[in-house]
């Protein structure tokens, strides 16, 4: 079947299985690896990505129910001039990583919670955090990254 | 996952003709519980007809008496809505608990309800609030909705369209979630409504359930001290390596208290 969606500004059209997740459609079809894949049962959330502006899992949709929709992945958060995204960049000064699996995700799911949530407590951003599981770092950095990139964003005015 | 044939429908007709042709057909709301089953091979349904594409099954609409939500609304857009938020504010929170941020994004009430997880939230407002389910064919009560796990009252062909849900008094929801999964180890809805007390629990037993012996007692006594003594029959609830029947029925007492407390 012929599923077509836009990806990170780029119209995209495949044929894929059914059963192909929107992970595989993005890794396999496109070559976009940095959505991870960690548990592939929707809990660890380092395959976060937007669909059509909130973070998902993309290991618990199907490619062909993003028919139409509107995709980023990690690999299209930045403006594309060389300058990373506020929240990348927060991460990056506040060592909001370690080894940088859950990274991705973190990033994608932060991106959102800031949209969300402006001017968020820490208590919300811990509970909406929930998703995405970090074995490295015992969040407090993140936390911290996460409230630095919201300032960045807003800075910026936009998203 | 096993093999299975896809369709994406854009009306109700249209799907549940779809759902008509193949003996082991199966709708698919937002996916967040069946996707997952499908990897565990725990489900072969043979088509999967995806519900997303029909626009007519999302929204929310409040009347001042009642809240009706359409069967796709996302979890999210209900925890997250100033009107439900306004008119019953333990639906909202009730919304906002469920699962994570992400699966909130995509997962669906009527999924959930279709669904009758014995751990799901929703089940526990639905029946709590004494909410009526809309389907392409008729309208079920709550008290005749969910039959046993996994088992609720809609027929083959038969897609909920919208739950409406009738303004309470006071309302809460309280669950202690299992912290893991997020799912309810028990969660208890507590609604004084126009018809009364009404108290319903799950996580704890085969699906949703009404504890008429805490309702009665709140129904003269709307006070946590009312059913301090008003346990439910451990030998009814469920049994698994989270908690063992007994647990279960000191935690539906427990949170009981909590939301009548809670109540607002």
């Amino acid at each position: 079947m012929n599923v077509s969606m836009t990806v990170n500004g780029r119209s995209v059209t495949a044929d894929v299985d059914p059963p192909t997740l929107l992970t595989e459609f993005l890794r396999d079809h496109l070559g976009l690896t940095g959505t991870h894949v960690g548990c592939d049962t929707g809990q660890c959330g380092s395959c976060t990505i937007h669909l059509d502006g909130r973070a998902v899992k993309a290991c618990s949709v199907l490619a062909a129910q993003a028919e139409g929709a509107r995709v980023v992945t990690i690999e299209g958060l930045a403006d594309g001039n060389g300058d990373l995204h506020p929240m990348q960049a927060a991460f990056r000064e506040e060592h909001g990583l370690q080894c940088g699996f859950c990274t991705p995700g973190m990033v994608m799911a932060a991106v959102d919670l800031v949209n969300t949530y402006p001017n968020a407590s820490d208590t919300t951003i811990r509970e909406n955090l929930e998703g995405n599981i970090c074995r490295c770092t015992g969040y407090e950095n993140i936390v911290r990254a996460l409230k630095s990139g919201a300032a960045g964003m807003g800075d910026q005015g936009n998203g | 996952m096993y093999a299975f044939g896809y369709h994406r429908p854009t009306t109700i007709d249209e799907a549940v003709t779809l759902l008509g042709q193949s003996e082991d057909a199966s709708a698919i709301a937002g996916g967040q519980t069946l996707l997952q089953s499908l990897k565990q091979r725990l489900a072969q349904p043979g088509e999967l007809v995806d519900l997303g594409a029909i626009k007519e099954l999302s929204g929310i609409a409040v009347d001042g008496r009642t809240v009706v939500i359409g069967a796709l609304t996302k979890h999210n857009e209900v925890a997250l809505s100033s009107e439900v938020r306004k008119a019953v504010p333990a639906l909202a929170d009730l919304a906002g608990a469920i699962g994570d941020h992400q699966v909130r994004n995509v997962g669906t009430i009527g999924g959930s309800v279709a669904n009758s997880d014995p751990a799901a939230d929703y089940p526990a407002a639905v029946l709590g609030l004494g909410a009526t389910v809309e389907t392409n064919q008729r309208r079920i009560a709550a008290d005749d909705f969910f039959i046993d796990l996994f088992e609720t009252a809609l027929e083959p062909g038969e897609l909920i369209k919208a739950i409406h849900f009738p303004v309470p008094k006071r309302a809460a929801y309280v669950k202690f979630a299992q912290p893991a999964s997020r799912y309810a180890l028990a969660g208890v809805m507590v609604a004084e409504t126009g018809d009364g007390v009404r108290l319903a629990v799950t996580g704890a037993g085969a699906c949703a359930f009404r504890v008429p012996a805490m309702e009665q007692a709140l129904a003269g006594d709307f006070s946590a001290d009312a059913i301090k003594g008003v346990q439910v029959d451990a030998d009814e609830l469920n049994d698994d390596i989270h908690g063992t029947p007994a647990y279960r029925a000191h935690l539906v007492n427990v949170l009981a208290r909590r939301a009548v407390e809670a109540a607002r």
